[in-house]
């Protein structure tokens, strides 16, 4: 596999490997940080020093459909040994959609200095690198997070309907049966709460998993990436553009591709996505 | 409810939550993969469960007693939650009548996992003991 400097990525530096992870384990300049689907899978075993970090739990807010503010993040990352000097590394299940997920969260308060792990817990697993159940403790600290900033990176619905006014890309990265509205859920998943099935007006179907390599999560290189959302889908990377999803999950996956790795400058990703757009009053669907 | 499962849960309810994730983990430990005697790849469609994102086959044998045997397969290796269900349940419902099984509220999932689960895990781990109420409805229903 070509080491991540060759592979001609827009910012390289957003993604570290699994043998940079095992060579780095004990460096107190990082924090692992494991972000799953399943809240239960670090406890059955995670990479040496990882701590957890759980969608639901951690990052949204228990009472309001949102993320945590400045407040929750700091106990947060204070709780976790995280000082505003340490670069996190996060890795996950699922080709690292959670760990996505969290990686753009952490961008809403400015932790800038965050990576992936290219392939996640799949990867690591493969290679047959060292898990433990060893739950790890750091010194707490005193973490100051700038104030929740969503407006460079996060869509709200009333953004994504003027972007539809104006005629501006949107890209669905659900299954091309969510897309069609021939499901109103992905293949073998839960319907979590639409009532509608189709896609956001103007919007183009490309599936989150043609960035990956599909046997071990990785990311396809960059002329691939290249290949599949400029020339394939008129794509470019000026563009004012919203991805979406279900929940926003798999799209902070498309997301960190076109952000990071093919330089797209301008790209927000609309959390409220299908759950919130398929089931709004008054707002329209194309099938 | 069906006493053994019962045990089980009431013992879930009274824990904390560090409790409740290692003896779930224990649970998944337990998880035994469906034998070749039973059923073999590629699994049936109609024994999948729908909407359930770890891909969890169920198939029912029943004993000359006529409590039931249930066996799985789940697909997704990093499917901890329905493998220890599914061991739970597998343990729980091993001397249960069918009728029983029908009347099984799928409230124990809450009880089972806590109320944190997300929507998703939620329906799709409800799913896994809808599959398994089909099927005894269908095999009553057939005999």
């Amino acid at each position: 596999m070509k080491k991540i400097n060759e592979r001609g990525y827009f910012n390289p530096d957003v993604l570290v490997t699994t043998d940079w992870v095992n060579e780095n384990i004990d460096n107190k300049e990082i924090r692992i940080i494991e972000s799953n689907e399943d809240p239960l899978l670090y406890s059955t075993g995670h990479i040496p020093g990882a701590v957890q970090i759980d969608w639901t739990n951690d990052l949204n807010h228990q009472v309001v459909r949102d993320y945590i503010g400045r407040d929750d993040f700091e106990k947060l990352m204070s709780k976790n040994g995280i000082t505003n000097n340490i670069t996190v590394i996060f890795y996950g299940d699922k080709s690292n959609w959670w760990a996505s997920y969290a990686f753009w969260v952490f961008q809403l308060f400015g932790h800038t200095k965050a990576k992936l792990m290219d392939g996640g817990r799949l990867k690591w697993e493969k290679e047959g690198r060292k898990l433990t159940r060893d739950i790890p403790h750091y010194p707490e600290t005193q973490y100051k997070s700038k104030p929740r900033n969503d407006s460079d990176y996060r869509a709200y619905r009333e953004d994504v309907v003027a972007h539809i006014k104006h005629g501006l890309p949107l890209i669905d990265v659900r299954s091309p049966e969510e897309f069609s509205g021939k499901r109103l859920h992905m293949p073998d998943y839960p319907n979590e709460g639409a009532l509608r099935g189709g896609h956001i007006p103007g919007a183009i179907n490309i599936p989150w998993a043609k960035a990956i390599n599909p046997e071990d999560g990785s990311f396809l290189d960059a002329d691939q990436l290249n290949e599949l959302y400029i020339t394939e889908n008129n794509l470019n990377e000026n563009d004012e553009l919203i991805a979406y999803c279900r929940i926003g999950e798999r799209s902070s996956h498309s997301w960190f591709v076109l952000k990071y790795l093919l330089g797209f400058n301008n790209i927000k990703n609309y959390d409220g996505s299908w759950t919130e757009w398929g089931n709004s009053v008054g707002l329209p669907i194309q099938k | 409810m069906i006493d053994k499962l019962e045990k089980i849960v009431s013992f879930f309810e009274k824990m904390d939550n560090q409790e409740k994730i290692n003896y779930l983990i224990d649970y998944s430990e337990r998880f035994k993969e469906v034998p070749e005697s039973i059923a073999s790849k590629p699994y049936p469609k109609e024994n999948k469960v729908e909407y359930c994102e770890s891909g969890v086959y169920v198939w029912i044998v029943i004993n000359p007693d006529r409590t039931p045997k249930f066996y799985f397969h789940i697909e997704n290796p990093h499917g901890v939650s329905a493998m220890a269900l599914c061991s739970i349940l597998d343990e729980g419902l091993e001397e249960a009548k069918l009728n029983d099984i029908l009347n099984l509220d799928t409230e124990i999932v809450y009880k089972i996992f806590g109320h944190n689960l997300s929507m998703g895990k939620n329906l799709g781990l409800i799913g896994i003991i809808q599959m398994i109420q089909r099927q005894v409805k269908q095999l009553t229903a057939d005999s």
